[in-house]
């Protein structure tokens, strides 16, 4: 890949989930070692578009490359390398359920890498402790709380030291505090080691904590109607946008202005 | 004494610039209200309108929702609303309610499809799931080909899983399919000791005995059993693998869920089957025993005695494949479902019972259809 090449793009994408067209047009790119967030209200197709950029559903047309290449055209085991550079958190966790929080680490170790079984397990804890969850090694999906939960996803994902990592929903379902933790961690991943991290959300707080660059997609729309820093959005964004990053708070619609009191 | 309450009323007036909808009466009721359109009356485009309480009696949420009815296309065609002049409860509700200007219209409901639509529609779904169970029966195919070595691919099954698998199917299985065959022989030796006793043959219940359970009924039976039991599971557990994004999770990191999933389910089931299967057989000719010398006072010895003449390599060799067969599509048929449900929780429902029923309809299927192969073979 040439130096400076994107490490994301997204070209003329048009995102469909069960037969009906969600997004459409999107074009945009990913700079390595940025923090690229995804949002938009709910409905409006933001893990639709997750999906298609980590090639869990191939795009209904344009294309999505990661590093230069082509991520649903190809021969089976260069896809494969591909992707085990990029590591997926997903909403829920999807921690697998019938293996343990340690097991579920060593699994993409044991699979794509030649490392003994201490050494995988060794790297697994470490990876644990990095989200704050030493003692979970053991322990079984099922009796983690929500936010641990989350954290193990996001230790499950760091398993193969991906360049690029995927983030859905990362603040969702957690307090205010575990919430800021993980924008925290989010940071320091970026800032430490270099991983560019792309981050599908609603929340605005981690917006504005971690966002390098914010993609608005319009459900109104159906396609993506701002790129920008958020703060350069929060001041000239449109409208829509604007009353997004403001949290709903500031009415930048046109309304029946006598409708309300 | 009963209150007399004035009925619901509405009018619309002009005032100057502006036009006024006045209200009165009771608006309450169980019946749903409506209020007039403008009508021709109102200048187009209408710029404001103030909704007036002229005299209410009473209301109910009825009142809200009748106006909202009669007032959102106005707001939507952007008309500037007063109204302070009606109940603070409705117009705090009205307040939500009411869409912004400039906002879509709800898209109208789709007429209900026609009967030829309807049977189109599941000709063309039937044909489709018609397919996934073809794609689903190629990737399992590619996957046992990987796993012996004839792929450039490695395979993706892990060892362990496939042993707790078996350890599923296998020895946790073998009561209640012994307790089913057990009831079954007792039946056949029963019923076809009846036939036979009119001729003086009871003798030969032994070969109906040996030869029903070993070549057809001991694989079948056990067959049905599993399909509800391991089908069933198989299709719940993976279904729910897929509402809780476990299978994406898999197939992010570029894992197949057919090496990893599936494959370990279909080979312990078709492992344990031939456990299963002569387990079931040497229960159900036991079985038979008991009413050949209860019933019918055929001795033990010639019962056991008969059961060996009647038993050749030939039957041994078709229970068993037919077992093993069954065992691959009633796994084959519970895993499909599981790995192509939906991804909430009312598909885990679904996915569950579509594996017991297609794992039954398969297993009966490949059952009449290996019987004529191999009685049209002469075996």
């Amino acid at each position: 890949m040439l130096p400076g090449t994107p490490i994301v793009q997204a070209q003329g994408l048009t995102v469909a989930h069960g037969g009906q067209t969600v997004l459409r047009d999107l074009n945009f790119n990913v700079a390595r070692g940025e923090i690229f967030v995804i949002v938009g209200a709910s409905g409006s197709g933001k893990t639709s578009l997750l999906r298609d950029l980590i090639g869990l559903q191939p795009p209904a047309q344009g294309r999505v490359l990661i590093e230069g290449q082509d991520l649903y055209d190809g021969d089976d085991v260069r896809l494969r390398l591909l992707r085990q550079r990029m590591g997926v958190m997903f909403q829920a966790g999807a921690l697998w359920s019938a293996m343990t929080v340690g097991q579920n680490l060593m699994l993409p170790m044991r699979l794509f890498t030649d490392l003994s079984r201490p050494a995988q397990a060794q790297r697994a804890r470490l990876k644990l402790a990095l989200v704050g969850l030493d003692g979970a090694f053991d322990l079984w999906p099922a009796q983690l709380s929500g936010g641990m939960r989350k954290r193990a996803a996001l230790a499950r994902a760091l398993a193969l030291d991906p360049v690029l990592l995927f983030l859905d929903e990362p603040g969702s379902g957690l307090d205010p505090l575990n919430a800021a933790r993980l924008d925290g961690l989010i940071l320091q991943l970026r800032n430490h080691l270099g991983t560019t991290v792309v981050i599908v959300t609603h929340a605005v707080n981690s917006v504005f904590a971690v966002g390098d660059r914010v993609l608005y997609l319009d459900e109104v729309e159906k396609t993506m109607t701002a790129l920008d820093s958020p703060q350069a959005l929060l001041v000239n964004g449109p409208p829509r946008v604007r009353e997004f990053l403001h949290g709903g708070q500031a009415p930048a619609l046109p309304r029946n202005e006598a409708v309300l009191p | 004494m009963q209150v007399a309450h004035p009925p619901p009323n509405h009018r619309w007036l002009q005032q100057g610039a502006e036009w006024v909808l006045e209200l009165s009466g009771d608006w309450r009721g169980p019946a749903g209200l409506t209020l007039s359109a403008p009508g021709t009356r109102v200048p187009s485009p209408l710029s404001a309108l103030a909704v007036v309480d002229q005299g209410l009696t009473d209301w109910d949420a009825g009142l809200a929702a009748a106006l909202r009815e009669c007032l959102a296309p106005l707001a939507r065609a952007g008309v500037v609303m007063h109204l302070d002049r009606l109940p603070e409860d409705v117009r705090a509700v009205l307040r939500l309610a009411l869409p912004a200007a400039g906002s879509p219209p709800p898209a109208a409901a789709e007429a209900p499809p026609g009967a030829r639509e309807v049977l189109g529609r599941r000709v063309l779904h039937s044909g489709h799931q018609a397919l996934v169970t073809a794609t689903f029966f190629g990737e399992v195919l590619l996957a046992l080909g990987r796993l012996l070595g004839l792929q450039r691919e490695r395979s993706g099954l892990r060892l362990g899983e496939l042993l707790r698998q078996v350890d599923q199917a296998g020895p946790l299985s073998i009561p209640i399919v012994s307790l089913t065959c057990f009831l079954v022989g007792l039946m056949l030796a029963y019923m076809g000791g009846a036939q036979l006793d009119r001729m003086g043959a009871q003798r030969y219940i032994a070969d109906i005995v040996t030869v029903g359970m070993v070549r057809e009924l001991a694989g079948l039976m056990t067959g049905m059993i599993l399909a509800g039991r391991i089908g069933s599971a198989f299709a719940a557990q993976l279904a729910t693998m897929k509402a809780g994004e476990e299978i994406d999770a898999l197939r992010a990191l570029g894992v197949d869920p057919i090496d990893h999933l599936v494959l370990p389910r279909v080979l312990a089931v078709v492992l344990m089957a031939p456990l299963l299967w002569a387990c079931a057989s040497l229960v159900g000719v036991l079985a038979g025993l008991l009413p050949t010398t209860l019933v019918y006072a055929v001795p033990a010895v010639e019962y056991l005695n008969q059961a060996l003449n009647a038993l050749t390599w030939t039957h041994l060799w078709i229970g068993l494949v037919k077992c093993m067969l069954y065992g691959a599509l009633l796994a084959l048929a519970g895993c499909r479902e599981g790995l192509h449900a939906g991804r909430n929780a009312q598909a885990v429902g679904e996915a569950t019972t579509a594996g017991v029923v297609k794992g039954l309809v398969w297993v009966i299927a490949a059952a009449c259809a290996t019987t004529v192969v191999f009685q049209s073979l002469g075996l």
